[in-house]
């Protein structure tokens, strides 16, 4: 059994333990949760450190025999895109739990439950992205949306059971589009000399053009609603405003980038003809969704989905990162859907904290938070600069690429996306003003700032943003061999500079 | 070129410093401040010490580099952690760590009585790191980095008191200005890279001979809009009255000094690039002559002195940008005036927070008035200021303006008439706007409020103070005499011994010129304001009226911009959710209302999900069972 299975299988193991335990102990069942996704955090570390960042091919790998009928497989594998979006999840996870410590005790269901789903969520996160079947990602990404349906559904505020339907309904939208592509793509490669759902294989085909961009569309449209594009973004506020931090958190700083991976992963991948067809088409969407995020996150009255919106433009970026298919597009892309995991934390888990203590998540509800609860505002503080890209930090250095990657091959798109900044100022700094400055109203003066437990939680996801701003390095280089691999496969190489050294 | 292994702790001693004054809180209330002096004065120490290390060396030897780590490296994106100090950037070195340590020891005393004067060193620390970063990155991501690092030190001490919501709202707005700078200095680098595959200043310069006018003049203009955000030049120079807001300390170092100069350093370092596009170099003369009226106009009818002093910052930084537009003899000139300029108005400000902190915190020189008699100390230095600017000979402002209001004449043609005349035009408003000031603060009859009891500061806020009064006076004798300046920063701005432009008037007749536009200005205020009224009279012409109103750009601005924003993200909110959303919950509807007729909706949904998933493996299941037969 590879490492890789090992790290797979080690949160659903907590699961199953977790399930035996007393329903009433809520404190054991945390700390058990807690220690299991700890001991997958060192797992991952431990992972990360025998992975060969300048080798190209797929490691730890594994392939067992699940439907030989069909030449289905449980194989994983990872490159350097999949291992930095999988310790992404495993170092967020914990913190999760942390943060929200008491965030499943309102819930329909009892806390046992809340940790049971999210630690299958944990094993699915992780498998997702390790998959390198189709078929076995196919069934692993409608799977997920279980847990998230009933940890929305069962433990969030407000229109929970609304929101929650929401996003399933989009999700299962996207997933028949998906399927039906999945099973033309079968059949392709069983005329081509053996069915499969190898996704090396299955980049080898040859399909026609038409063939490419039907399936293509099949594929993309599934994950332009993952990774919110516009116009398919709605779910992403609704779900984010009746969500728990925790849940939000892991929706759109993991699950999401499902969607982002798997353009990069499949759709180019596999139709790198239609790729090369729908890629204006595609950049077009992913600049008026970096715009129009924006401006709708300036226009937001409730925080959390002000946080939603400020990601649909952040996805808006990834997207034209990957589309611009440069090196510095390509890794800037991948760079920024790990900060964006960190980034988006930061901003739901202290948004979170904010929530709870005054009781409602209406940004006009804040005011003068600084001067009560001044450790609670400056993580608030850093995050929102983290979201506005500030240099020192590491979402700057992710967003730089992806720009200067598209400038070259589409200025107008990456001068629209650079007036993003702009826009990014401005949807910070205004509820950084609401709720952290001006007088402190009588209602806020009584708030308690961040006890211990929730200092421990927040500064990992700090400390990851300024060292990775700092000294991104040990990131980038992963990176870099994965985008190598996708360029040389796509036949594309950088554009040289006009004047040359 | 030297490497050097201690360019380093310049950044590294004042940023490690910030962060630990923030990380330990309310336990370092007690030695704080102290310490973030002493961290200042030993960056600065360590800057002299460069200093003198490079008059030892000669020629290309002179300049030292650093490379700290590798930051980013994607494909032919190779940016390192490099830092360069050379002949220009010791100059920013030693002001920026010079007047810093100086503004630290004045802090101590001005910000004695803040309960939180252990947060503010921190910041002015952590602006003392990002501001030396701008000037020591060898590359233009490098600068970028120190660029908004100034710009959030900058936030954050305008916003100092936040609780003030108006005050909150100035560091906002500064913030927001800059970002649209910031978009200028983010697409001069994509251009840059595009054009040479590198973004370091070495790279870009070696290209640029290479390049197309057109690109030329397209990261030239990018730059410049950069410049205008971070030097508070048209268009963008509305934030800069309201920030200060700021604590008066943070006024003399980050909002006179040191970080709106940034711009006039950014054009500077960026000589390859203006030298080679005329069209680029046009456009930032016309900024900087406009400016350079524009915020002289508005220093005529502000009633609170620091905002009188910032308008002024504005027209002297305006005179700066009209400088560097001038080709390879103007850059020498235009650090020259910064230098000066760094002197003589940190020392105003000061001086106007001397005041300030001996009345109350009043702003308003209308309830001034014979502050000179309680208050000589400040008085004294504040008037030595007051002459520098005006280019008095022999105070500083003589040496840097005069200079270069003779460039800008000597640009010849209409062009150099225009420029010229603007120039003399502003050093006439000047003189009218700073004697106003003298006036009405140390001058006739006291105005004071009752509860006012004005007094002179103390030693540590008047010994900086006496300091810079020092260098007003001598520091554009030293800069000039056997042109140490332009000598010493040839290397950096022209490297082909071209500036023997020809002289459109000799000196003395400029000079002349300059001291009878100077002299009038000085006369018209001292007869306007023989008396002068509490309130500022409301009779007053067009002109004045525009004036306070800052020449109307919140109003424009407010009309063009903020106004057809706002409507536009209303507009979108309401489409996001009526057609948008609307279509999709249409869709829901239907769905829903087919279904619940068999289910209860809640767990219906999730079975026939679940339904349609098996439904749609078995189908996959299907397909591939009949594929294979």
């Amino acid at each position: 059994m590879s490492i890789l299975t090992t790290l797979l299988l080690l949160p659903l193991f907590g699961a199953i333990v977790i399930s035996v335990l007393p329903v009433g102990n809520a404190k054991l069942i945390k700390q058990t949760a807690l220690g299991f996704s700890l001991l997958v955090t060192a797992v991952s570390i431990f992972m990360a450190f025998s992975f060969k960042s300048d080798e190209a091919a797929l490691q730890f790998t594994e392939t067992r025999s699940w439907i030989s009928a069909f030449n289905i497989n449980y194989s994983v594998g990872i490159d350097g895109m999949a291992l930095a979006l999988i310790l992404m999840t495993t170092i967020l996870v914990p913190i999760v739990f942390l943060a929200g410590w008491n965030e499943s005790e309102n819930g329909r269901w009892s806390v046992k439950v809340f940790y049971i789903l999210l630690l299958i969520l944990e094993t699915m996160m992780i498998g997702v992205f390790a998959a390198t079947d189709v078929f076995l990602f196919y069934v692993i990404f409608e799977a997920m949306l279980l847990p998230v349906y009933f940890l929305i559904g069962g433990y969030g505020v407000g229109e929970r059971a609304a929101a929650a339907m929401k996003f399933l309904l989009y999700s299962l939208f996207g997933g028949l589009l998906m399927l039906a592509a999945l099973i033309g793509l079968y059949i392709i490669s069983t005329n081509q000399g053996g069915g499969t759902f190898d996704i090396t294989k299955l980049s080898e085909l040859t399909i026609d053009s038409t063939t490419q961009n039907w399936l293509f569309l099949g594929f993309f449209i599934a994950f332009a609603i993952k990774a919110p594009l516009w116009p398919l973004h709605t779910w992403l506020p609704t779900a984010a405003k009746s969500a728990t931090a925790g849940t939000s958190t892991l929706l759109l700083g993991v699950l999401d980038k499902v969607g982002t991976y798997g353009m990069i992963r499949f759709c180019m991948n596999f139709f790198p003809e239609a790729t090369k067809t729908f890629t204006p088409a595609i950049i077009t969407l992913a600049v008026i969704s970096i715009l129009y995020g924006a401006f709708l996150a300036i226009g937001q009255k409730d925080i959390n989905s002000l946080i939603a919106f400020t990601s649909i433009s952040h996805f808006g970026f990834i997207t034209l990162g990957i589309f611009a298919l440069t090196s510095q597009g390509l890794t800037g892309a991948i760079f920024y859907m790990v900060n964006h995991g960190f980034s988006t934390a930061a901003l739901f888990l202290t948004a979170g904290w904010m929530i709870k203590r005054r009781g409602s998540s209406q940004i006009s509800d804040f005011g003068g938070l600084q001067r009560v609860t001044p450790v609670l505002a400056w993580s608030f503080f850093l995050a929102g600069m983290s979201a506005l890209a500030l240099p020192g930090l590491s979402s700057f250095i992710s967003e730089f690429l992806v720009l200067v990657g598209s400038f070259a091959k589409y200025p107008v798109a990456a001068i629209l996306g650079t007036t993003g900044i702009i826009l990014a100022s401005l949807y910070v700094l205004i509820v950084v003003q609401k709720s952290l400055h001006g007088e402190t109203p009588e209602s806020n003066k009584g708030m308690l700032d961040l006890n211990l437990r929730e200092k421990i939680a927040i500064a990992p996801v700090i400390v990851v943003l300024v060292v990775l701003g700092f000294y991104p390095k040990p990131v980038l280089s992963v990176i870099n061999t994965t985008t190598q691999t996708i360029m040389t496969h796509a036949g594309v190489s950088d554009p040289i500079a006009k004047v040359a050294k | 070129m030297t490497t050097s292994t201690n360019l380093v702790y310049l950044i590294a001693l004042p940023l490690f410093s910030a962060a630990l004054l923030l990380l330990l809180g309310r336990i370092a209330d007690k030695w704080g401040h102290i310490f973030a002096t002493l961290i200042s004065a030993s960056v600065f120490v360590i800057g002299v010490a460069e200093f003198f290390a490079m008059q030892g060396r000669d020629g290309e030897a002179r300049a030292a580099t650093q490379k700290v780590f590798e930051w980013i490296s994607v494909g032919t994106f190779q940016v390192d952690a490099s830092l360069l100090l050379d002949q220009l950037s010791i100059c920013f070195v030693l002001l920026i760590s010079g007047v810093g340590t100086l503004i630290h020891i004045y802090s101590i005393a001005y910000m004695s009585h803040d309960h939180d004067r252990r947060r503010f060193f921190a910041y002015l620390n952590l602006f003392i790191a990002a501001m030396l970063l701008l000037v020591l990155g060898d590359s233009y991501l490098n600068l970028y980095v120190g660029w908004e690092g100034v710009g959030l030190a900058s936030y954050l001490l305008i916003g100092f008191w936040n609780q003030k919501p108006a005050y909150a709202t100035a560091a906002k707005k500064a913030f927001v200005a800059n970002r649209v700078g910031d978009l200028g200095l983010s697409l001069a680098i994509m251009i840059a890279f595009t054009q040479f595959g590198t973004v370091t200043f070495a790279g870009v310069k070696e290209g640029a001979s290479g390049a197309s006018a057109g690109a030329l003049t397209a990261i030239g203009a990018m730059l410049l809009l950069a410049a205008a955000g971070k030097s508070a030049q048209f268009p963008l120079q509305s934030w800069l009255g309201d920030a200060m807001a700021g604590p008066t300390p943070v006024s003399a170092l980050i909002h006179a000094a040191t970080m709106v100069t940034a711009g006039v350093y950014l054009i500077t370092r960026s000589n390859f690039i203006f030298d080679a596009s005329p069209t680029a170099q046009l456009m930032v003369v016309i900024v900087g002559a406009i400016t350079l009226l524009f915020g002289a106009l508005i220093g005529t009818a502000k009633d609170d002195i620091k905002k009188a002093l910032a308008a002024s910052t504005m027209s002297q930084i305006g005179y700066m940008i009209l400088a560097t537009g001038l080709g390879p003899v103007g850059y020498a000139f235009a650090i020259m005036h910064l230098l000066t300029h760094g002197f003589f108005k940190a020392g105003m400000f000061l001086g106007a927070g001397s005041v300030m902190h001996g009345m109350n915190d009043e702003v308003n020189m209308r309830r001034y008035g014979a502050i000179r008699k309680v208050m000589p100390i400040t008085a004294a230095t504040f008037g030595l200021g007051y002459l520098a600017i005006l280019g008095v000979p022999p105070f500083a402002g003589f040496y840097s303006k005069d200079k270069i209001i003779e460039t800008a004449f000597n640009a010849g043609g209409v062009e150099g008439i225009l420029l010229g005349g603007a120039t003399l035009l502003g050093a006439a408003i000047t003189a009218f706007y700073m004697t106003r000031v003298m006036v009405l603060t140390f001058a006739g009859t006291k105005r004071w409020d009752e509860n006012a009891h004005p007094h002179e500061s103390p030693f540590l806020m008047w010994a900086p103070m006496a300091i810079l009064a020092i260098g007003s006076v001598t520091s554009g004798f030293l800069l000039s005499s056997g042109s140490a300046l332009v000598n010493w920063l040839e290397p950096v701005v022209n490297e082909h011994h071209e500036h023997h432009a020809e002289e459109f008037l000799p000196p003395i007749v400029v000079s002349i010129m300059a001291l009878v536009f100077v002299a009038i200005g000085v006369a018209f205020a001292i007869l306007k304001y023989r008396t002068v009224p509490l309130v500022a009279p409301l009779d007053v012409s067009v002109f004045t009226k525009a004036a306070r109103k800052d020449l109307y750009q919140d109003s424009f601005n407010e009309a063009v911009l903020m106004r057809p924003g706002q409507k536009l993200t209303a507009g979108l909110v309401t489409t996001d959710y009526k057609v948008i959303d609307g279509l999709v919950r249409s869709v829901g509807w239907v769905i829903q209302t087919t279904s619940s007729a068999l289910r209860s909706i809640q767990n219906g949904y999730v079975r026939s999900y679940a339904l349609i998933m098996v439904l749609g493996v078995l189908a996959l299941v299907t397909a591939i069972w009949m594929v294979t037969l």
